[in-house]
């Protein structure tokens, strides 16, 4: 991917294809390293199935045979030097508390890092395309924090969809006006 | 400062529109937005879809969603139309500045813009 947030945008949509009410992307940042968590309360996966999802020739698609979401993640990671981790539990096995997370740490300083790019235009895609479950969006950049959560603006909405073109283009700027003020 | 108040006034705007909008849709537009269609661009297609859709004045006429992978990664950013009564039409290697275009002379004007869809590029 030519942009971090392109795979973020990737790797959420997976959340929402398992049935997720909640997604969580977070970014920690220094001057050192990027880390990436995605976390959703999603339908999980078993044991068997979570051993296979960093193999690109695994995937739940039926149109072709190849999956490369999360294998992209992991090597555009570990190709910093960085790290990755997947974990999840199973609504059959963990009834309350199923889900999955992904966790991608990078060195920023690594030559193969490739930069975060306009990860407001993934969030806000994903709010487009996914109105009825909510996201919190978390990155802090050293002591400095964006933040959007859609369940908040769901509050203030009742039924007028978050997909909206006006309610988009509200969280686009609420967005840009947050990161405005971590510079 | 952005505030939930500026939302509580895009809501009381809203409200009326809502109850308009249901059942008049006609259009609806499809960009595939899997791991090929993204990694090929498909999200600045989709922005310029949902802004230029606005921009026309065709929101209630016309909706943007997302959906996986079409089938053809080949052929991505790929965008499908379907109208009630007409058959589906798929635009292929799409980006922003086709999208526009599409908005302009096919989801407002009613006329297919032959040179990006599929057909085209299988001759």
């Amino acid at each position: 991917m030519k942009e971090l947030s392109l795979n973020i945008l990737d790797i959420a949509e997976n959340s929402f294809k398992a049935k997720a009410t909640l997604t969580e992307i977070i970014i920690e940042e220094n001057s050192e390293t990027l880390t990436l968590i995605i976390k959703d309360n999603g339908c999980g996966m078993t044991g068997e199935v979570l051993n296979s999802v960093t193999n690109p020739f695994f995937t739940t698609r039926t149109t072709r045979k190849v999956g490369m979401g999360i294998p992209l993640l992991k090597s555009e990671a570990e190709m910093t030097g960085g790290s990755f981790e997947i974990s999840s539990q199973s609504e059959i096995e963990f009834k309350d508390t199923h889900g999955t997370a992904v966790k991608a740490v990078f060195n920023k300083k690594h030559i193969d890092y490739t930069p975060l790019g306009d990860v407001v235009l993934s969030i806000v895609t994903l709010v487009q395309g996914h109105p009825d479950s909510d996201i919190l969006f978390n990155h802090t950049i050293g002591n400095k924090t964006v933040v959007l959560d859609t369940r908040e603006i769901r509050r203030v909405l009742e039924d007028v969809p978050l997909n909206s073109f006006e309610v988009i283009k509200w969280i686009e700027e609420y967005l840009l006006e947050q990161y405005s003020e971590t510079n | 400062m952005k505030s939930l108040a500026e939302l509580q006034a895009i809501k009381d705007r809203m409200k009326d529109k809502v109850i308009l909008r249901e059942g008049s849709e006609e259009i609806r537009v499809v960009v595939g937005m899997a791991t090929c269609g993204i990694a090929a661009g498909a999200r600045p297609v989709l922005n310029t879809l949902v802004e230029e859709v606005n921009n026309e004045g065709l929101t209630g006429k016309v909706t943007v969603s997302q959906t996986g992978c079409i089938g053809i990664c080949q052929f991505e950013p790929v965008v499908e139309v379907f109208e009630p009564g007409k058959e589906k039409v798929t635009y292929v290697k799409m980006d922003a500045d086709k999208a526009k275009r599409v908005v302009k002379e096919h989801l407002a004007g009613g006329k297919v813009v032959a040179e990006y869809t599929i057909a085209a590029y299988k001759e």
